[in-house]
């Protein structure tokens, strides 16, 4: 919904997919309804703006009021809206430019960010998701690595860079070795508790049939653990997300962490909210995503 | 209808609590006929699923021996097929896809892939579900669940079918159509079943036998009951019958007066 700033293609989509003639009464409904004889008629549509439509625009409208009212106090430096809007214009008017490696289209930035975060987040899940298994499978590896796990589990991402410097010696492998320790625990932990929690009856089913180990995984424990599995796999890349543009801050190249960095060094504010908004989109997508591939593979029993 | 199939000897089963030891069985001897129908009946808590776990083989026991043909049990294996109380169907799988995965389970060393899909589609039809072998378990009643529950159990040819309940969650009158189409499924076949009940009518209609048992803690077989009734049996005929009144009365007599159930207060 904060998309709607940007009037980026996300605004449209949900417009398009709640009504066909909601897309008008959106854009309608900030000003003082004009004619709401009219709206009286369809009794309708006028409950769902009232439920559906309405909350979040004004959410966006308040948003918007308090940065307007931010900025306008003129100390803060920080740009209006309407300024911000100007800047983005620019921004997305070629995104994808290449100047030199260290003046690229916001894109470039973004698309990179994102290739850390697949490398990082897919060797996660490459280790995670196995060493889940097995340790929500065994009782001695569960009480074996649980504590180990408790220990790491909170620790700062950030702290985890130096290491990953010191061992892969560049910016580039060490921001991919902090995605990856970071995103690595709620995968490990959301399989370890999904197999502990498959319900007893499904393993009493593989008792009574004697099946074998290879037929348990496929056909019980990983249906049965897959949603558990999503929601750690949601949660990593959430978390990925967060940890890339930190980051990216500190080992500088290309990628929306640095590009803040590197707008804040030239003291263009206007692009530092631009970016965070893309941050927050990209984000958005990436969980919605991962929503909509959970609930496909949900089911009766194991809804959440 | 002598020979010794299940025999169990001496069975005392303890469970390991917080509390300390908990007596759930004790001193149990039973001997099942080959092609015999027993019922397990008795109060709740009283101990009848644990029995029929042990001859399951999902449990073992504390004291005492369990043997299948002769056989000591030693653990679960798919010539016990087990009806569970809740279906235990797999979600994830269809209809025909939970009862291909115990066919699958069974015959696959000895027979080709068409000859198992026959099997599944004959286990289905058995229960009257052909139509609805391409759902899922979420989208067929409560009623239909079970009655898959019985055709993958069936469809392995067990040399006993042990049933939990297997008509306890469903409403009165699927109830009833489904012990109508048990009692057709056993005659065809001739399969030996333990089966555990809390309802008098169900015991009585369906069995051969039926084992009463004590209340819990510690419970024991405290009365056998041989029901004398002709097969094929027909429950509105049956309803007029004075033997099946006085086997009702005599499973009820058990229950309600001389082990009528004091709730503990906790």
């Amino acid at each position: 919904m904060v998309s709607a700033v940007f009037h980026s293609p996300l605004e449209v989509a949900p417009a398009t997919k709640a009504e066909p003639h909601a897309v008008t009464t959106v854009a309608a409904v900030p000003r003082p309804a004009p004619a709401p004889v009219v709206q009286f008629k369809r009794g309708w549509d006028l409950r769902f703006l009232w439920t559906n439509v309405l909350p979040p625009v004004l959410g966006l409208v308040f948003l918007i009021t308090v940065w307007a009212v931010v900025a306008g106090t003129g100390e803060s430096g920080i740009p209006t809206p309407l300024e911000t809007w100007k800047q983005a214009l620019e921004v997305f008017s070629d995104p994808f430019y290449q100047v030199g490696p260290n003046d690229q289209g916001v894109g470039w930035n973004v698309l990179m960010s994102l290739q850390r975060v697949a490398i990082g987040f897919g060797l996660a899940a490459a280790v995670g998701i196995p060493a889940g298994f097995a340790i929500g499978r065994f009782e001695f590896l569960s009480r074996m690595f649980n504590p180990l796990i408790s220990l790491l589990r909170p620790v700062s991402p950030l702290a985890w860079l130096p290491i990953g410097l010191l061992v892969f010696k560049g910016a580039n492998p060490a921001a991919i070795w902090t995605i990856f320790i970071c995103s690595i625990w709620p995968m490990i932990i959301n399989t370890a508790v999904g197999v502990q929690r498959v319900p007893q009856d499904y393993m009493n089913v593989a008792r009574v049939l004697n099946l074998s180990e290879w037929k348990i995984f496929t056909k019980i424990l990983f249906p049965a653990v897959l949603p558990y599995l999503l929601t750690g796999v949601r949660l990593a890349v959430g978390t990925a997300w967060l940890v890339i543009v930190a980051a990216e801050m500190l080992t500088g190249g290309v990628g929306i962490g640095f590009w803040i960095w590197d707008e804040w060094n030239n003291l263009n504010v206007a692009s530092i909210i631009i970016a965070i908004f893309v941050i927050g989109i990209v984000g958005l997508l990436l969980e919605f995503g991962l929503i909509k591939l959970a609930t496909l593979f949900t089911f009766e029993e194991v809804k959440s | 209808m002598s020979l010794k199939y299940i025999e169990i000897q001496g069975v005392e089963q303890t469970f390991k609590t917080k509390k300390g030891n908990f007596p759930a069985l004790r001193d149990i001897n039973l001997t099942v006929a080959k092609g015999e129908f027993v019922t397990l009946i008795g109060h709740s808590g009283c101990g009848k699923s644990t029995l029929l776990n042990l001859i399951a083989g999902l449990t073992v026991p504390t004291e005492g021996v369990l043997l299948c043909a002769d056989k000591e049990i030693a653990g679960p294996g798919p010539e016990r097929a087990v009806v569970f109380q809740n279906h235990s169907l797999l979600p994830w799988l269809t209809c025909f896809e939970n009862v291909y995965l115990a066919v699958e389970r069974v015959f696959s060393a000895t027979e080709t892939k068409a000859q198992l899909k026959a099997r599944t589609d004959a286990a289905l039809a058995m229960v009257g579900l052909t139509p609805a072998a391409q759902k899922r378990p979420g989208e067929i009643s409560g009623g239909m669940k079970q009655r898959v529950g019985i055709a993958r159990a069936l469809s392995m040819e067990p040399k006993v079918l042990l049933m939990d309940e297997p008509f306890g969650a469903l409403d009165a009158l699927t109830r009833a159509k489904l012990q109508d189409e048990l009692l057709d499924i056993v005659a065809r076949t001739h399969s030996t079943v333990v089966m555990v009940t809390h309802d008098v009518d169900e015991a009585v209609l369906l069995s051969d036998r039926i084992v009463m048992l004590t209340n819990g803690p510690a419970a024991t077989i405290g009365e056998v009951l041989t029901v004398d009734l002709p097969r094929p049996r027909n429950r509105v005929a049956l309803a007029d019958e004075p033997k099946y009144q006085q086997c009702r009365k005599a499973v009820i007599d058990f229950l309600y007066t001389r082990q009528a159930h004091v709730e503990k207060v906790a």
